[in-house]
C-alpha cells in the first residue's frame, strides 16, 4: 500500500522512469532483431559458422550483466555514460535467443517442404521469404519473447549507467535501505515482463502451422 | 517426334572429401530418352541410384559427366530455377507448404511465373477436379486436413499447374496404405492417358512400374541393366529382372 501512495506522490516521476524503460528494451529489441535474424539467416546456410557464433553469443549471455555495463563505460563511441551504453549491453543480451531461435527456426523446417519448394523453381529468395521465414516464425517470436523478457530485467541495471529506467528506483532504495523504493522499481519490471511475455505468447500462437 | 527428355550417358560422383580424392559414384553411363504420353518407369532397389538419376534431370543434382536435354535443349546452360518450373516435381513426402491452403499449393508455381490471380484460381480449381477432389470443399483447406492419398492428390495437381510437358515423380505412392495406392494407381493410369505428358516415374514396386510403365529403365549399382517394355522385363533373362520378378510372384 506503501508504494500506491508513493506513485501518487510521485506520478510524474514514476511514469517518466517506466516511459525510459519501455522505451530502452524496444530499442534494444529492435536492433537485436535486425541483426540477430539475418545473423541466424546466414548460419542456417552457412552450418559451419554455427559453433564460433553461438559460442561468441553464449559467452556475452554469461557476463554479469553490472559487469558488462562498467566495461562499456570507458569505450568510445558504443560506450560512455547513458541510454546508448545502456542499449548496446541490452542489445549483446538479446542477440543470443534471437539468432539461435531464427537458426533452429529455419533449420527446422520439414526436408520435404524445401526438396519441394527447390524442386518447383523457387529461387533462394522465394524459399526463404514464403516458405523458411513464415515457418519458422513461431520459433523466431519465441526467440524475441525471451530476449524481450530478459531484457526488461536487465533494463533495471541499467539505472547504473545513468540511462535511467525503472532501476532508478531499485539502486535509490538499495541505497537509502527502503523497501517501498525498490518495490516501486521492482513490481512495474515484474508486471512490464509478465504482460511482454503474455502478449507475444499470443502472437506467436498464431504461427502454428499444423 | 523428338523426345521431351534424352538423357545421355549421364554419371554423378559423390563431391570428393579430399585433395585428388573421387567421390564414389552413385549413377554411372546412364542412358534414355522419354518421349510425349510416355511413362519411363525407374525399377530398383534402395541405392541403385534411380532417385539420383531423377535429380539430376531437374539439376537437384548436378551431373559430373554426360548431357541431358528438355525438349531439345540442355539442361546445364539454362537457370536451374528455370528448368525446374517447367518439369512437375512429385515426392513420396509430397512437400506441401503447411502455412498454404490448397489452392495456394497448386497455385504456386503459377505464382511464381507471375500469372494474375484469377488464372491461378481457375487452374487451382481445373486440377482439383482433375485430381478427383472437389474444388468447393477442399481448395480452401490446409495440409493438415487432408488424409494422406488426398495430400498426395493435391500434390499431383500442384505438379501440373503449370502445364509442364514433363513430369518427375519419386516414389509418390510409397507412403500410402495398400488401398489408398492401388486407387491412386488406377487413377494415375487414367491421368497418363489424358494428359499425354512425358514422365519419369521412380519405384521399387515392380507391380507398380509395371502397371503405370510404358517402358521400365531397371537400375543397378548406379547403371541402367535394363530397358524395355513391361512385356519384354516379363521374358528378360538378366538376373536382376528375374529377382525382382520372383520377389513379386
Amino acid at each position: 500500500m506503501d508504494v500506491l501512495r508513493f506513485y501518487g506522490d510521485n506520478s510524474r516521476e514514476a511514469l517518466g522512469l517506466l516511459s525510459q524503460h519501455v522505451v530502452l528494451v524496444l530499442a534494444s529489441t529492435l536492433v537485436a532483431v535486425a541483426i540477430g535474424v539475418p545473423l541466424g539467416i546466414l548460419l542456417a546456410r552457412r552450418p559451419r559458422w554455427r559453433r564460433p557464433v553461438l559460442g561468441f553469443a553464449n559467452v556475452c549471455q554469461t557476463i554479469p550483466s553490472l559487469a558488462l555495463f562498467g566495461f562499456l563505460i570507458p569505450l568510445p563511441f558504443i560506450g560512455g555514460v547513458g541510454a546508448r551504453t545502456a542499449i548496446v549491453a541490452l542489445v549483446v543480451y538479446a542477440l543470443l535467443p534471437i539468432v539461435r531461435n531464427t537458426y533452429t527456426g529455419i533449420v527446422g523446417v520439414d526436408p520435404a517442404v524445401r526438396e519441394a519448394g527447390r524442386g518447383m523453381g523457387m529461387t533462394d529468395r522465394e524459399l526463404l521469404v514464403m516458405v523458411e521465414l513464415p515457418l519458422a516464425a513461431g520459433v523466431i517470436l519465441s526467440g524475441i519473447r525471451v530476449a524481450t523478457v530478459i531484457g526488461v530485467g536487465v533494463a533495471t541495471i541499467a539505472a547504473a549507467v545513468g540511462a535511467g529506467g525503472l532501476g532508478v528506483y531499485i539502486f535509490r532504495g538499495v541505497a537509502v535501505v527502503n523497501d517501498t523504493l525498490i518495490l516501486a522499481g521492482a513490481l512495474p519490471a515484474a508486471l512490464l515482463a509478465l504482460g511482454a511475455d503474455g502478449l507475444l505468447g499470443l502472437v506467436e500462437r498464431r504461427f502454428v502451422w499444423r | 517426334m523428338t523426345a521431351v527428355l534424352e538423357v545421355r550417358r549421364a554419371r554423378y560422383a559423390l563431391p570428393g572429401r579430399g585433395k585428388g580424392e573421387g567421390g564414389r559414384v552413385l549413377v554411372d553411363d546412364v542412358s534414355f530418352s522419354v518421349r510425349a504420353g510416355e511413362t519411363l518407369v525407374l525399377l530398383g532397389r534402395s541405392g541403385s541410384g534411380k532417385t539420383t538419376t531423377l535429380k539430376l534431370i531437374n539439376r537437384l543434382l548436378e551431373s559430373t559427366n554426360g548431357d541431358i536435354l528438355v525438349a531439345g535443349r540442355s539442361t546445364r546452360g539454362m537457370e536451374a530455377h528455370r528448368l525446374r518450373r517447367g518439369i512437375g516435381y512429385v515426392i513420396q513426402d509430397v512437400g506441401l507448404f503447411p502455412h498454404f491452403t490448397v489452392e495456394q499449393n497448386i497455385g504456386l508455381v503459377p505464382r511464381l511465373e507471375g500469372w494474375d490471380a484469377g488464372r491461378i484460381a481457375d487452374r487451382a480449381r481445373e486440377l482439383l477436379s482433375l485430381v478427383g477432389l472437389d474444388p468447393a470443399r477442399f481448395a480452401g483447406r490446409r495440409p493438415h486436413e487432408l488424409s494422406g492419398g488426398q495430400r498426395q492428390r493435391v500434390g499431383v495437381a500442384r505438379a501440373l499447374a503449370a502445364d509442364p510437358p514433363l513430369l518427375l515423380l519419386d516414389e509418390p505412392f510409397g507412403a500410402l496404405d495398400p488401398i489408398t495406392r492401388a486407387e491412386l494407381q488406377r487413377e494415375f493410369r487414367r491421368l497418363e492417358e489424358r494428359l499425354g505428358k512425358a514422365m519419369v516415374f521412380v519405384t521399387h514396386d515392380v507391380r507398380e512400374g509395371m502397371l503405370l510403365g510404358s517402358r521400365i529403365g531397371l537400375m543397378q549399382d548406379g547403371h541402367v541393366v535394363f530397358l524395355g517394355t513391361p512385356a519384354e522385363f516379363r521374358e528378360s533373362s538378366h538376373p536382376e529382372c528375374r529377382a525382382f520378378l520372383e520377389a513379386a510372384a
